[in-house]
């Protein structure tokens, strides 16, 4: 876990949340963000990450602990004077408003003037493209249109921290790809702080400078996109980000950077150690489906290679997908590129495969 | 984003495959659909028919014309006899404001023998009684020597009894023969007529009518007014509440919906009167000393209070339709937005109740106008509303058409609030349920 | 299957037909209703095997009225008030009973003699004499006890709620003779705008202090309930609470003002027969003196007087709670129908309007 070198812009201080003081939603949460950064709180439903970014919004205070913003606690500070933007999962554009008086909803309670109103909510409105929108009601939008507006709504007033519950859940697979963009290219044009809440790890790995993976009210890990894909610390992370094949095994033999494991089938391999530590110790080791080799001109020197059958044969389009049987497990997956010459391999055929010891991670069994 | 869709006005005539307007063939094929679900509803739309539209109708025509004076359905046959068939040609002949001449005298005198030996003379009676009281007794006693009587005639009925030269009497008389007549609308106005026909205001002892109007109006605003302030916190807390907690109090509010009227009345009476149960907790507490207990009841509190509880659900149940689908999102984006919760709950909560608000009031309103049994039972004097002048009407002095008036009046003033909300927040904004 | 249902319906039809020897009476229903079913329909049925069922109603003129207007009469005989009976002969909805059927009192006495002045009308029998009166709880007047109407309107020597019967009828009456008029000169009074306006005045005196009644049954629970401690009332409702259960209120008669009520016949009454013969049945001396055994109204024929015995409960003398007792017409009026029927219009709408202002 890196350290933001700058003073952190939003702090989570050794935060709990419990609802019915019996079970605690969010556990012991230590979170520092800098100014500027764009990070995305990703986890299954009840993970405790929609909780965390309600109690930085205001509307859920937390049992203990401290939320600091810009070096203040803000835990005494009703919603309404913490100056945080929001957008929500359903967008809640007020009904009974034009879009415009949307927009300038935030900026009247704070009090301005109305030619400065229409100005500044005519520029938010250019901003998403929606600026001959201004007198049409929600109910007149498409889906993707009112999401548009919906952000406008929560930079009109300039808040330096901008929160997004779910922004997208709503939109067909297209639009969401495309507002990723916009959302991305607004954070990199206004220099915004964002927390950013979501269940989907394309979209997080999309979009995020860096990305916390919650479960059961901790954060699993928090790093870069690559670096949560590449390097995940945890089975749970593993097996939430992107897809993984997973095989089972007892630690042989360990060093720094190199692990032996023993399947339960009695095959040897190589793996590196990510949080394993004793030689006997019960592990599931991690491969990601497009680093395992099949053509024995690929395989990596002195790595171990391990006997496999093909089941299955997929054809995605863009790839392939093999799914093998491996030391026992018959959902061994191999994802290999369609290029040009690529073999298809026949479901009964047996052969060796490999993979770099590196990208076979040796991790906790659960 | 969404042209997608190609503007259907541009398309030219289509045609099916065999060339035929294709408007056409759609229409064939969806006449029997909709043949079928005339049908269906053929039913409701009949029994609306018998049970409501004519009733109305009914009411209508009969607060315009009484046919007391003029027709009388024989019981026997079944058949209708005009009556005082000479006295109306008479009418006819002569204008407003004639004296009436031996001749009129004769036709009177022929139109009370024959009411008298058809047994319509009671009807006639009350019909002219209503417009000039204390002649019913006139007619009946004059009908039974009818037939003895000589020219002339003008003296011979004069004899029985001196009132038969009274100018308003046969001015009442000739307003009764007509068919149509406004004075019923008059009446329910507290207008009359005078000797000439004139329209003039009944004296100010019996005026009474104008004065419930405005009283009912009021009373019914400011019961509207209290059961939205009682009944809006409950309907967010019910709309507010996991489901499983507010399904239990919906059955609190639905209470008063499974006790009969009469008997959530009658508790409201046993709770206020003067020794009830309210009163004797204060006496008991010492909040009110035993000479000063409160009288809540009789009076328009207790109008208000019974009035209030009972039709409570009538407000709680469209808020509760409204505020239940309304995300709290809505609030929390505008909390979010720097709006203070004040402001969050009137800029943009309550604006999106607005549509349940008016149905409630609406609602309240309409049944606040027209309940009778509970301000009969707990109003008192001061808290006597219309509609028990219409059921005094309806079931004491008989006088349908005075109630068919009144009625009609209420009507009137109900469908004009419709309209008037209609116009100032747009019906589509009402949602009953 | 469909064949032994057509059968039993047409025996049933058949059955009903032949078991036509029954007839419909209409009335109040209540402890009144309860006098008439023991009295009346109970006796009846055992001489002739004729079956009578009672109907209750709040006020059988209204229904009678609709039915015979309607042309579609299931009831044979109903039991109206005087006023209500005449008003309806005149409008030819009750069937013209001929005086000469009603047999001669039992000691004697020619009918039309025997039944009181007026009380048979060209389509009335009258069975009763009741009587609006006034009644106070006991409880709350120990000491001096209020004994003439004109006590009933004086609130400073007896203080308290009281209740009245919403309606110009009867208080208007009431409300002369406490003010010193003579009964024999009310109505007189009331024909004049003067007479209108001093009973409307007497009537002002109490009006912050009254509770309005409309059903018979209000009175003698306002009573009960405190909620009043003198009220108006029918005077068998207040016997009733008085003397079957007990309850501490005491009758005056003095200022009382009474009526008739009796039996009609509603035009096309579907057993016209049967409904002839339960009505003079009914109205001859002993039935109207066994009816006076179970409530306190006054029967109708003089010759009743004397057989009227003592109340269900085997010691209650009836005579003096009769509101035609010698001793309470000492003050009494007997309801003008005349009056009424010319007036009600006018008093009523009057009425409201001081009742409203």
């Amino acid at each position: 876990m890196t350290e933001p070198a700058d003073p952190p812009f939003v702090e989570f201080d050794r935060v709990q949340k419990s609802y019915d003081g019996e079970t605690l939603v969010v556990k012991d949460l230590n979170l520092q963000m800098p100014k500027g950064e764009f990070l995305t709180m990703l986890g299954p439903s009840g993970s405790g990450k929609t909780t965390c970014l309600m109690m930085l919004a205001g509307f859920e205070t937390a049992t203990h602990g401290d939320i600091r913003l810009d070096g203040k606690p803000i835990n005494n500070i009703p919603p309404h004077k913490r100056g945080i933007g929001m957008v929500f999962q359903n967008y809640a554009l007020f009904p009974h408003m034009t879009v415009a008086e949307n927009l300038a909803f935030p900026l009247e309670v704070r009090g301005e003037a109305k030619t400065d109103r229409e100005a500044r909510v005519h520029t938010a409105l250019e901003m998403v493209q929606m600026g001959d929108f201004g007198a049409r009601r929600p109910a007149q939008l498409s889906g993707g249109q009112r999401q548009r507006v919906a952000l406008a709504r929560a930079l009109v007033f300039e808040p330096e921290l901008v929160l997004m519950d779910e922004p997208l859940g709503a939109l067909d697979k297209q639009l969401r790809e495309h507002m990723q963009f916009e959302i991305k290219h607004l954070h990199e044009k206004l220099g915004i702080t964002v927390v950013y809440v979501t269940h989907d790890q394309t979209e997080a790995l999309t979009m995020s400078d860096r990305v916390a993976v919650f479960n059961d009210g901790v954060i699993q890990q928090l790093a870069p996109p690559d670096e949560l894909y590449e390097r995940p610390q945890n089975s749970f992370v593993a097996g939430f980000i992107g897809e993984n094949n997973r095989l089972e095994g007892k630690i042989e033999g360990i060093e720094a950077d190199k692990a032996v494991v023993r399947l339960k089938t009695g095959e040897l391999i190589d793996a590196t150690p990510v949080n394993v530590t004793s030689v006997g110790q019960e592990t599931l080791v991690s491969i990601r489906p497009e680093r395992v080799e099949f053509k024995p001109e690929n395989f990596d020197e002195g790595a171990h290679t391990i006997e496999a059958e093909v089941l299955e044969f997929i054809y995605m389009g863009d790839s392939f997908r093999t799914r093998l049987r491996v030391a026992g497990h018959d959902d061994f997956v191999m994802k290999s590129r369609n290029m040009l010459g690529q073999e298809r391999l026949q479901p009964g055929r047996k052969l060796p495969i490999s993979w770099h010891p590196q990208d076979a991670r040796a991790l906790d069994a659960m | 984003m969404s042209d997608a869709v190609s503007d259907p006005s541009r398309s030219e005539t289509l045609t099916t495959a065999d060339g035929k307007p294709l408007k056409a063939a759609l229409a064939r094929a969806q006449a029997r659909n909709r043949r079928r679900a005339f049908y269906l509803v053929l039913p409701l739309l009949l029994f609306v028919v018998v049970t409501f539209l004519i009733p109305i109708g009914q009411m209508l025509s009969m607060s315009v014309n009484n046919p007391a004076f003029y027709s009388w359905k024989d019981r026997d046959t079944g058949e209708k006899v005009p009556l005082m068939v000479d006295l109306r040609a008479w009418f006819d002949e002569n204008p407003v404001g004639t004296e009436p001449d031996e001749a009129a005298y004769a036709a009177l005198a022929a139109g009370l023998a024959h009411a008298r030996e058809t047994k319509s003379i009671g009807q006639i009676g009350t019909r002219i009684n209503y417009e000039v009281s204390g002649t019913r007794s006139m007619f009946t006693k004059s009908a039974r020597r009818a037939e003895k009587l000589e020219p002339p005639f003008k003296e011979a009925l004069l004899d029985i009894d001196e009132d038969w030269a009274d100018p308003r009497l046969w001015s009442a008389m000739r307003n009764a023969s007509k068919s149509f007549t406004v004075d019923f609308y008059l009446a329910a106005l507290d207008y009359t007529r005078d000797a000439d026909g004139n329209v003039v205001k009944v004296e100010e002892e019996r005026a009474v009518y104008i004065l419930l109007f405005k009283r009912t109006l009021v009373l019914s605003a400011f019961i509207t007014l209290l059961t939205l302030v009682l009944g809006f916190p409950i309907a967010h807390l019910l709309a507010t509440l996991p489901l499983r907690h507010s399904n239990l109090l919906m059955i609190f509010v639905l209470l008063p919906f499974w006790t009969s009227l009469l008997v959530r009345t009658t508790s409201w009476i046993v709770l206020l009167q003067s020794q009830g149960v309210i009163n004797d907790v204060w006496v008991a507490t010492g909040l009110i000393g035993d000479e000063n207990r409160l009288q809540m009841i009789y009076n328009q509190t207790g109008t208000v209070i019974a009035m209030t509880h009972i039709l409570l659900p009538f407000m709680v149940l469209p808020l509760y339709s409204v505020m239940r689908p309304i995300d709290p999102s809505y609030v929390r984006a505008a909390r979010s937005l720097g709006a203070t919760s004040w402001t969050a709950f009137r800029r943009v909560y309550l604006p999106q109740t607005v549509p349940g608000i008016g149905a409630g009031g609406l609602l309240v309103f309409i049944l606040a106008v027209g309940y009778y049994i509970t301000p009969a039972l707990v109003g008192g004097s001061s808290g006597q509303l219309i509609s028990n002048l219409i059921a005094f009407h309806m079931q004491k002095s008989l006088n349908w058409s005075l109630a068919a008036a009144l009625a009609s009046l209420l009507l009137a003033g109900v469908l004009l609030l419709y309209w008037l909300y209609d116009r100032l927040v747009g019906i589509d904004n009402l949602k009953l349920g | 299957m469909k064949k032994t249902l057509i059968l039993t319906t047409a025996l049933a039809g058949f059955a009903m037909s032949a078991a036509a020897q029954e007839i419909s009476v209409m009335s109040w229903g209540g402890a009144y209703g309860k006098s008439q079913i023991e009295a009346y329909h109970k006796p009846f049925t055992e001489k002739t095997g004729i079956k009578v069922i009672s109907v209750d109603a709040d006020n059988p003129a209204t229904p009678i009225k609709a039915q015979v207007e309607a042309g579609n009469v299931t009831i044979d005989v109903a039991d109206v008030e005087y006023a209500d009976a005449v008003r309806l002969c005149d409008e030819g909805l009750l069937e013209e009973i001929d005086p000469a059927i009603l047999p001669d009192g039992a000691d004697g006495t020619p009918a039309m003699d025997d039944f009181l002045p007026g009380a048979v009308t060209d389509c009335l029998v009258t069975t009763i004499v009741f009587s609006t009166i006034f009644a106070y709880d006991s409880t709350k007047f120990a000491d001096t006890p209020p004994t003439s109407i004109s006590d009933f309107f004086d609130l400073e020597a007896f203080p308290g709620k009281r209740g009245l019967r919403k309606g110009a009828k009867a208080n208007l009456e009431m409300a002369l003779m406490a003010d010193g008029v003579a009964p024999e000169e009310v109505y007189e009074m009331l024909e004049t705008d003067e007479g209108v306006d001093r009973a409307f005045a007497k009537l002002d005196t109490i009006k912050d202090s009254v509770v309005w009644w409309e059903a018979g049954a209000q009175p003698p629970q306002l009573l009960a309930d405190g909620e009043v401690s003198m009220t108006t009332a029918y005077n068998g409702r207040i016997f009733n609470a008085a003397v079957g259960e007990g309850q501490p209120f005491v009758t005056v008669f003095d200022g009382q003002v009474y009526e008739y009520d009796g039996y009609v016949i509603p035009k096309g009454a579907p057993n016209l027969e049967a409904a002839l013969d339960f009505l003079v049945f009914s109205t001859e001396t002993e039935q109207l003196a066994e009816q006076a055994k179970w409530i306190s109204y006054g029967p109708a024929r003089k010759s009743s007087g004397p057989l009227v015995g003592l109340y269900q409960d085997g010691k209650t003398e009836m005579g003096p709670h009769m509101p035609t007792a010698a001793e309470n017409l000492k003050k009494a009026l007997p309801s003008d129908f005349e009056f009424w029927a010319d007036r009600d219009t006018e008093l009523n709408e009057r009425f409201n309007a001081w009742l409203a202002g």
